[in-house]
């Protein structure tokens, strides 16, 4: 069981290596700087694909939580909790590199718009969920909770998605093709597609060495427990 | 000037993104070896209790 699951590692790493090394190549070697903004458009490769798997995870956390309401395993529990972590870690990398590049782009850190200040509020609701799960020792009310907050946290990011669409943003309008924006260059949207397949390669790696953790730490609970009833 | 002001910020996010990675996979690691650790103490305090 070990051996399949460091199989699967492996070769995640390796493929997650392979496509970020061919896509950074092409996107500072090949990729021309963009007309308007220079090099710093180059971040969208980083940003981008962070906010497609950040929430990629919260959705997965959303269907594990709901699972883990409907069967009342804590496996399920465990995985959400894995998952959002791994998750929040992307959506911080969003903010960061959001704020570099609105630092040259607009010459301020931050506004206070729709599309930033919905990004926010989900990036706190996911550590309020990670510090409530810190909070509660109990497993069973742990694990309600942290699967409302996780549902809660969904609601914000559909807000978050349809935000450019609903009001007028400091935030660039959709310019992914996807989204029918059709505002980049040929060749340059392609990148930010591999990217996400390598970030979502690299999350599935962090999910499962994070879901190890928590099956751990439900050992030493339940080691705990034993030792007491002694 | 602007240019090269452009590229720096470039680097820096490309460079904030790459640590938060690090830090966060550090703190994986970290908290690895915690729990290995505790499981090995905790394991160890059943057998004296048996």
């Amino acid at each position: 069981m070990t051996e399949t699951r460091d199989r699967i590692l492996f070769v995640l790493a390796a493929v997650c290596a392979v496509l970020l090394v061919v896509d950074f190549y092409k996107i500072f070697m090949i990729l021309p700087d963009e007309a308007n903004q220079g090099a710093i458009y180059r971040i969208v490769y980083v940003h981008v694909p962070s906010i497609f798997t950040g929430f990629t995870g919260f959705f997965v956390a959303l269907a594990a939580s709901g699972l883990y309401l409907a069967t009342g395993k804590l496996k399920y529990d465990a995985f959400a909790a894995a998952v959002t972590e791994v998750s929040l870690a992307f959506a911080t990398i969003v903010l960061a590199t959001g704020m570099i590049w609105g630092r040259i782009i607009w010459g301020i850190w931050w506004a206070w718009d729709a599309r930033l200040t919905t990004m926010l509020v989900c990036w706190l609701i996911y550590a309020g969920y990670l510090m409530l799960r810190r909070a509660i020792d109990e497993p069973t009310q742990r694990a309600k909770l942290s699967a409302v907050v996780s549902i809660f946290g969904c609601v914000d990011i559909l807000i978050v998605w349809k935000s450019i669409e609903w009001w007028r943003t400091q935030h660039p309008a959709p310019v992914l093709s996807i989204r029918e924006g059709g505002g980049m260059g040929r060749g340059m949207e392609g990148p930010i597609y591999w990217n996400w397949l390598a970030f979502m390669c690299l999350a599935a790696i962090l999910v499962m060495v994070r879901t190890r953790q928590e099956q751990r730490s439900r050992e030493i609970d339940s080691l705990r427990r034993m030792a007491h009833s002694y | 000037m602007i240019d090269a002001r452009n590229f720096t910020y470039m680097f820096y996010g490309f460079a904030a993104a790459f640590v938060i990675l690090v830090v966060y996979v550090v703190s994986l690691a970290l908290r690895e070896r915690k729990l290995i650790h505790e499981i090995d103490r905790v394991r160890r305090m059943v057998e004296r209790e048996k």
